[in-house]
């Protein structure tokens, strides 16, 4: 297809009825994309439980006794820096440049792991002074909704090693690209995500 | 519109990208890292009216996350994408109903319980 056929396809004067089929790519990606917003409002039931459970704290440790705002904003950095490298990762799988979709891809697993070994570390903190998940209302809807985010997260860097795999062995066939695609979704949804664990758990604290 | 003569195995306008540029993921970072310092920053200050804070923090976040889905999702208002705004309208839907739905409920619950004293006072 020539460009200006493209142009044509795309251009508001052809009707909707008469373009055809949509592209397998933004098919796959409205298959996904529902996926996404389904898993968004499993995260809107457990935050709705944290805002209604957040202030009982049964005499236990509060949220702002607990957390470490430093410790979130390098969190945050993290995730948010991954999201664009994982943007700058998509561009190069859509030009087939393997050089660059392995390193923006490997930068994105690093931050994504930091992130994790981060939210870890922060776990194992709470978890030694007695902050469990069994102290308190509080404390088992923030373990809930903060893992919940952080078990996401693993998920996300497990299937990115696959992808990296599969780049290797079946290399950018259209069906490995539209995989990434929805990796990139995936990974981005898990950033807006973020910022509402950021905002209501950990800058709402009180 | 001749899309017979396309590859094979190919759909028609399989070619077409909806992925920004590498400028546009550096905007939108740009934007969230603005909207991130500015929560961080109003959570901790005493400038602003201190029962005010929680309706800005709102504020940021919703911005950032239009931010997110805008720059880095590449949500918009192009004629293959009617359908992803339709779920999405519907997922915002269903989220606020859950979250400000179970906040109202229970608060109201909380209003209405009798104290804890005297609940203590009739089990005795």
């Amino acid at each position: 297809m020539s460009a200006t056929e493209q142009a044509l396809v795309n251009s508001d004067t052809v009707p909707l009825s008469l373009r055809g089929p949509a592209a397998t790519r933004v098919v796959a990606g409205y298959g996904f994309w529902l996926f996404l917003l389904s898993d968004i409002v499993i995260f809107a039931a457990l935050f709705a439980a944290y805002a209604v459970l957040s202030g009982e704290t049964a005499w236990g440790p509060t949220g702002v006794a607990l957390f470490d705002k430093k410790h979130v904003l390098i969190e945050t950095a993290c995730l948010l820096t991954s999201s664009v490298t994982c943007g700058f990762g998509s561009l190069a799988v859509q030009s087939a440049d393997r050089s660059s979709t392995y390193f923006w891809m490997a930068i994105t697993f690093i931050l994504g792991a930091s992130f994790l070994s981060l939210e870890v570390t922060e776990f194992r903190h709470m978890l030694a002074i007695g902050a469990r998940p069994s102290r308190s209302a509080f404390l088992s809807a923030f373990f809930t909704l903060v893992g919940t985010h952080g078990l996401h997260v693993s998920i996300g860097l497990a299937w990115l090693v696959v992808m990296l795999l599969q780049v290797a062995t079946l290399g950018f066939q259209p069906m490995v690209s539209r995989r990434f695609f929805c990796f990139g979704l995936f990974w981005h949804a898990l950033d807006i995500v973020w910022i509402g664990v950021f905002t209501i758990v950990y800058l709402g604290a009180h | 519109m001749n899309t017979q003569t396309e590859a094979q195995g190919q759909s028609p306008g399989a070619n077409i990208h909806t992925h920004g540029t590498r400028q546009s993921y550096l905007i939108g970072l740009g934007y969230a890292v603005v909207l991130t310092l500015a929560s961080f920053w109003a959570s901790s200050t005493d400038v602003i009216y201190a029962h005010g804070v929680p309706i800005l923090l709102g504020v940021l976040a919703i911005a950032q996350m239009g931010v997110h889905l805008v720059f880095f999702l590449h949500i918009s208002s192009a004629p293959d994408q009617t359908n992803n705004i339709l779920a999405l309208a519907l997922g915002i839907f269903v989220v606020g109903l859950i979250v400000f739905g179970s906040m109202i409920i229970v608060a109201h619950l909380n209003h209405n319980m009798m104290p804890m004293d005297r609940l203590l006072q009739i089990q005795r």
